[in-house]
């Protein structure tokens, strides 16, 4: 009986797992100490779900993913700050910009197979890295682009207060929202499917005709665009864009995030998101070397709880 | 580009020669445990750092260069000792991406270890007294710490090699690299292998971090840009091959060189333009990988 009610609960979350985040979502700056903390989590807990498409959903571990939400938040900054493109249109060219740069390392770091990914998209990433901090003109170089002033944003006609912490997390969430159901989407499609395939046996989907390459570099590209998207906000919220966001620590910080959620999971990432950020929120106000803990936490992670927060609580949840 | 001589570009491939001097000592120590145990170290720049402020510590306590340049191996060997027997060696047979994450982990805890030991800031690590000053080479003047560094990268290379081709141990490691399965049907302990070889690949990485440290500021952050400049050697020369390392690391460092001398700007990005040109070219890597000496 018991088993099969949480089976059932199981199947229903599954169904309905996009609704279901964004209902969780809807309420969760309430949950949180702060709202802005809250933006945070929205922010790269979106950055963490697009990377899981690569790493947990077609098993390549991407070690360069800060390119991507780095040109996406960078592409929105800059637009928004040196052309005066409405924010609209700014965080569709951050968007695109990422995706521009994620064509060019996924077609360099597809032609490689197995450890050699990581190791290319971590290199290739900080080229782009350098790229953007020689370019002092637009990015604004060390001292990261400044100057993101979006106090007054128009919503189908209707005038927004973007200051407001609590507005500003409800139209950062409506792009998140609208993210999640279509990665849903995209996970639920033939498509979602092939790229599981991949994972689980390479040859094995090449065997069936699927062109993998075209598949790995189609995903790539995506996730690319769910990061970029997620930079673009970030640069929204922040109103500012770091050059740190550029920076391999950025990168490893969402591998981070997605193993200590649970790399298998749909809502993973965002529970990893999560923990990371309040482990952080908690730890800065203790010791200014919270990056030990965080090290000797993921260390511990990695040894006895690959399956991450969620994802052991899921298995934790089907066995009972 | 006035003033531009043969003499000046001569010396400027020196100087891209002992700057690849590191980059071939980084990515040897990342081959070799590569090639054995097929696990990509994401430490190995922590290891470096690690290397650079054991030689400020021991060099301040015995004030003597060649002393350290014995110790620190021995100690950050050790350190990878520790870490491959207790950390590493439960994740073999797992995910093969585990043992890489872990030791991104680890790169974390050593980099913010080092830094409540010694501080957030940099530390000048001065040239050794009698490797200080320049002479000449026929060509024009060169600083001798460089040219100390590309003899001693050679004889290590050198010392390496013999170590690998030439001794018995030298033929279970490259029988392991080709096949764990059969060196255990032939009675070896595999996992004491695998277990040195971490620890000679971290040591080489420690000595690499403190023949770099006269070069730069000793921080706790700078085996961060070394990791990705190894990745992109051992990439260009091919994983697990110690030829590779040797031909791919002199080849960046004389890269940057050239560059820094014609186009600064485009210094930092050039190794990079490098590795994606082999990538188009070659993804394998310029001597593949075929067991550890290819």
């Amino acid at each position: 009986m018991t088993t099969n009610t949480a089976a059932s609960l199981i199947a229903f979350g599954k169904r309905h797992r996009a609704a279901l985040a964004i209902g969780f979502l809807l309420i969760f700056p309430w949950l949180m100490p702060y709202e802005a903390l809250a933006v945070n989590i929205l922010v790269l807990g979106l950055y963490a779900v697009g990377f899981n498409l690569l790493f947990g959903y077609t098993g390549l571990l991407s070690f360069g993913h800060a390119a991507f939400l780095g040109s996406g938040a960078y592409g929105c900054g800059i637009a928004l700050v040196h052309f005066g493109v409405p924010w609209f249109a700014s965080i569709l060219i951050g968007v695109l910009v990422s995706v521009f740069f994620a064509a060019i390392m996924g077609f360099l770091a597809i032609r490689t197979r197995g450890i050699y990914f990581a190791m290319v998209t971590l290199a290739l990433s900080q080229c782009v890295y350098y790229l953007f901090y020689q370019a002092v003109n637009l990015t604004g170089g060390e001292n990261g682009l400044r100057g993101i002033n979006l106090s007054e944003i128009g919503i189908l006609g209707f005038s927004v207060n973007f200051l407001n912490p609590t507005t500003k997390y409800y139209v950062i969430l409506a792009f998140v929202a609208f993210a999640l159901w279509l990665f849903s989407r995209l996970l639920a499609s033939p498509f979602g499917a092939v790229l599981e395939a991949i994972r689980e046996n390479e040859s094995r989907a090449r065997a069936c005709g699927y062109d993998v390459a075209r598949v790995k570099f189609i995903a790539f590209v995506i996730s690319g665009a769910f990061c970029g998207l997620a930079g673009a906000l970030k640069a929204l919220h922040l109103s500012i864009v770091p050059i740190e966001t550029l920076h391999y620590l950025t990168s490893g910080q969402v591998v981070m995030m997605a193993l200590l959620g649970g790399m298998n999971t749909f809502f993973g990432p965002f529970v990893g998101a999560a923990a990371f950020l309040l482990l952080e929120d908690v730890l800065t106000t203790m010791t200014s070397h919270w990056q030990l803990v965080l090290g000797a936490v993921f260390v511990i992670f990695v040894l006895f709880f690959p399956k991450g927060i969620w994802g052991s609580a899921l298995a934790w949840m089907v066995r009972k | 580009m006035s003033g531009l001589t043969l003499e000046l570009l001569l010396l400027q491939i020196v100087t891209g020669v002992a700057l690849g001097s590191v980059f071939v000592l980084l990515a040897i120590g990342l081959s070799l445990i590569f090639g054995m145990l097929t696990i990509v170290n994401f430490a190995h720049g922590a290891f470096y750092m690690v290397g650079a402020y054991m030689g400020v510590f021991l060099y301040g306590l015995t004030k003597n260069f060649w002393i350290c340049l014995v110790l620190v191996p021995l100690a950050v060997g050790t350190i990878g000792l520790v870490v491959e027997r207790f950390l590493v060696r439960p994740l073999y047979g797992r995910n093969i991406d585990d043992p890489l994450l872990l030791t991104f982990g680890l790169g974390y805890v050593f980099i913010e270890s080092i830094r409540i030991l010694f501080g957030l800031n940099g530390i000048p690590f001065s040239t050794p007294a009698g490797l200080r000053g320049a002479v000449d080479i026929g060509i024009g003047y060169f600083p001798l710490y460089r040219l100390f560094l590309i003899g001693a990268t050679g004889m290590l290379v050198l010392g390496l090699w013999l170590f690998i081709e030439k001794t018995k141990f030298g033929l279970i490691i490259r029988a392991g690299a080709r096949d764990p399965e059969i060196l255990k049907v032939l009675g070896i302990d595999v996992s004491k292998i695998w277990l040195l070889v971490f620890g000679i690949g971290t040591g080489i990485a420690g000595l690499s971090g403190i023949l770099a440290a006269p070069l730069q500021a000793v921080t706790p952050e700078m085996g961060i840009p070394v990791l990705a400049e190894a990745f992109v050697v051992t990439v260009v020369g091919g994983m697990g091959s110690l030829i590779g390392a040797v031909t791919a690391g002199l080849m960046v460092g004389i890269v940057v060189a050239m560059t820094s001398l014609f186009m600064p700007e485009m210094a930092k990005v050039s190794i990079f333009l490098l590795m994606a040109l082999v990538l188009l070219v070659r993804p394998q890597g310029l001597f593949g990988r075929a067991g550890l000496m290819g």
